[in-house]
């Protein structure tokens, strides 16, 4: 039995070292990776996958811990797949969000793993979603991601979600800018955390708006900063999408609305379920995933075909040279790989 | 293949076990080795040995370092190297004490399965080569 396969019945013979170690596998992209989420594969699909976004600091794994405590005591057991970003100059982290995991203590039916950016931009939302696989195929009845809501990356992350949620703090007027970097067309449902704190009623009101106007922030924020130029692309279905972004309070640190932010999920879900969203989204995903599969593949054989013909620098000597230019050269490389598929 | 180019990562849980609430040791070298490139998860103050096991084996952490100063090492440490055991995780993780261990107690710990022992002013590039150099790989 080769190791991955052995690797695979373990996990799903419920050995939490061997789920631990496929996600080491599927974020260092070790060779045989591919084997294994193809492995998981047909075991997926069980689990209910929860994203939580939001900026920094806005109680994020504070709530999940709560979260997974209130399944725990419905029996559900639960995975978290929790994203920090890593430092861009040594790669090295400190990732933070474990430490709030207070409430789970010993319980190994929490599965919690933190996962660093790497440093890898567009491959982290794949390594995500493979690590969510893993967890739904080990038998997780909810999965739980977090991470940082800063930009398109975070965005794509959640995205691996069924049900994206929102974290927005009270207070300090930026939040309505954060929403701006997109975060507010994914949204299923906002959640107004620390809503013991001053400013949360404002918060919850501006959400409101913002969720009735139904055009984006574009509208909430015409008259503050003249943002008002940025189209959003909203290609939501809107008449037959009858979700309207609900906002729930609740002060993560104490538990409160956690059961009305758990009720709300259920009623995205079954939202979901009734109106063929669910099958719509993962039909996206799929689509997506084989079309950066595909894209990573491309590119590996272009950059091996570029090797066999001496490598990048030879080609830029010629450019530098004056004999050639890229376009040229773009050409020439792609030519064999070219012919061969017009052969097929 | 360029795409199936591994991206490893050296992953290190900084642990603090039991009543000690020395915590500046465990912030300095848990800094050292975020800026030596290494993944760090910090377990915070106050944890049960189970929490530390607990987080070692889901994280898949190549190293795990505990710091204790207060003097229990020889009871908090036995039931962390158990625990490991009991998930097959001890055997490909690399064990590091630091902290206030009297010398009379390092052989004993390392007789347990801890690699190496890190007192008051080991400098930090000699703790972060240890490293480097001897993560099991994964
Ligand atoms: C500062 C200090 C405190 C501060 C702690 C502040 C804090 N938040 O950390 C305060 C004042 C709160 C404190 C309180 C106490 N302290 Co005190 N404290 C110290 C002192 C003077 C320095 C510790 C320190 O911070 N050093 C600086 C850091 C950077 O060094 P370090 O922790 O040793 O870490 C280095 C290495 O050990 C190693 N390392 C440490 N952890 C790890 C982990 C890994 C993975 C690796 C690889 C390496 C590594 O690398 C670090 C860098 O080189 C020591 C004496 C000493 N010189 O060690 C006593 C000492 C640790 N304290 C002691 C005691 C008894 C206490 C108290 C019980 C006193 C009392 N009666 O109230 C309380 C208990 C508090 C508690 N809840 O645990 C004793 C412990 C005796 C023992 N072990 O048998 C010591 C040794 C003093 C003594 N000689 O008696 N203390
Ligand atoms: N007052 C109050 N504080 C809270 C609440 N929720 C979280 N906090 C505190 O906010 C701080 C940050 O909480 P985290 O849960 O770490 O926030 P996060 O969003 O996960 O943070 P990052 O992962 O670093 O982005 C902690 O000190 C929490 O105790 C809340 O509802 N009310
Ligand atoms: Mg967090």
């Amino acid at each position: 039995m080769s190791e991955s396969a052995g690797l695979l019945d373990d996990l799903l013979a419920g050995k939490h070292r061997a789920l631990a170690r496929v996600i080491t596998k599927i974020e260092n992209r070790d060779p045989g990776y591919r084997e294994l989420v193809s492995g998981l594969y047909e075991h997926t699909g069980n689990a209910e996958v929860i994203g939580i976004t939001g900026s920094p600091g806005a109680g994020k794994s504070t709530l999940v811990d709560k979260l997974a405590e209130h399944y725990r005591e419905q029996g559900e057991t639960v995975g978290v797949v929790a994203i920090d970003p890593s430092s861009p100059y040594t790669g090295g982290a400190v990732l933070g969000d474990r430490i709030r995991m207070a409430s789970n203590v010993g319980d190994m039916d929490v599965f919690f793993r933190s996962m660093s950016a790497r440093g890898n931009l567009g491959g982290l939302s794949t390594a995500t979603a493979d690590a969510v696989k893993a967890m739904d195929a080990f038998g997780k009845d909810k999965v739980i991601i977090e991470t940082v809501g800063a930009g398109q990356n975070e965005i794509d992350i959640v995205g691996a979600a069924d049900t994206v949620t929102v974290l927005v703090p009270p207070g300090a007027g930026d939040n309505v800018q954060m929403l701006k970097a997109g975060i507010l067309e994914i949204a299923d449902i906002f959640v107004v955390n620390k809503a013991d704190m001053d400013g949360a009623d404002r918060t919850v009101q501006e959400l409101t708006e913002m969720v009735h106007l139904g055009q984006g922030s574009t509208t909430v924020d015409a008259g503050h900063h003249g943002f008002d130029e940025v189209e959003m692309d909203l290609d939501m279905p809107t008449d037959t999408d009858p979700w309207k972004p609900p906002i729930v309070e609740t002060v993560a640190t104490d538990g409160e609305g956690v059961v009305d932010l758990v009720e709300t999920f259920t009623e995205h879900r079954t939202f979901l379920e009734a109106s063929g969203e669910l099958t719509r989204r993962r039909r996206q995903r799929v689509a997506e995933e084989i079309r950066t599969l595909l894209r990573d593949d491309a590119a590996g054989l272009v950059e091996d075909e570029l090797d066999d013909q001496g490598g990048v620098g030879t080609f830029v000597d010629g450019v530098m040279a004056g004999d050639t230019d890229p376009y040229t050269i773009a050409d020439d490389v792609m030519g064999p790989i070219r012919d061969c598929i017009e052969e097929q | 293949m360029s795409t199936d180019q591994s991206q490893r990562s050296i992953r290190c849980l900084v642990a603090k076990v039991g009543l000690d609430g020395h915590d500046r040791g465990a912030h300095v070298i848990a800094r050292a080795f975020r800026d030596a490139g290494f993944e760090v998860i910090y377990s915070g103050l106050h944890k049960a040995p189970d929490e530390i096991v607990q987080a070692a084996v889901q994280e898949d952490v190549n190293v795990l370092g505990i710091s204790i100063l207060s003097g229990a090492h020889n009871t908090l440490v036995p039931k962390i190297v158990e625990g490991l055991k009991e998930y097959d995780a001890f055997d490909d993780t690399l064990i590091l004490v630091g902290g206030v261990i009297p010398d009379d107690d390092k052989a004993e710990l390392k007789e347990l399965g801890v690699a190496e022992v890190f007192g008051p002013g080991t400098p930090m590039e000699e703790t972060v080569e240890y490293v480097r150099e001897n993560a099991p790989e994964r």
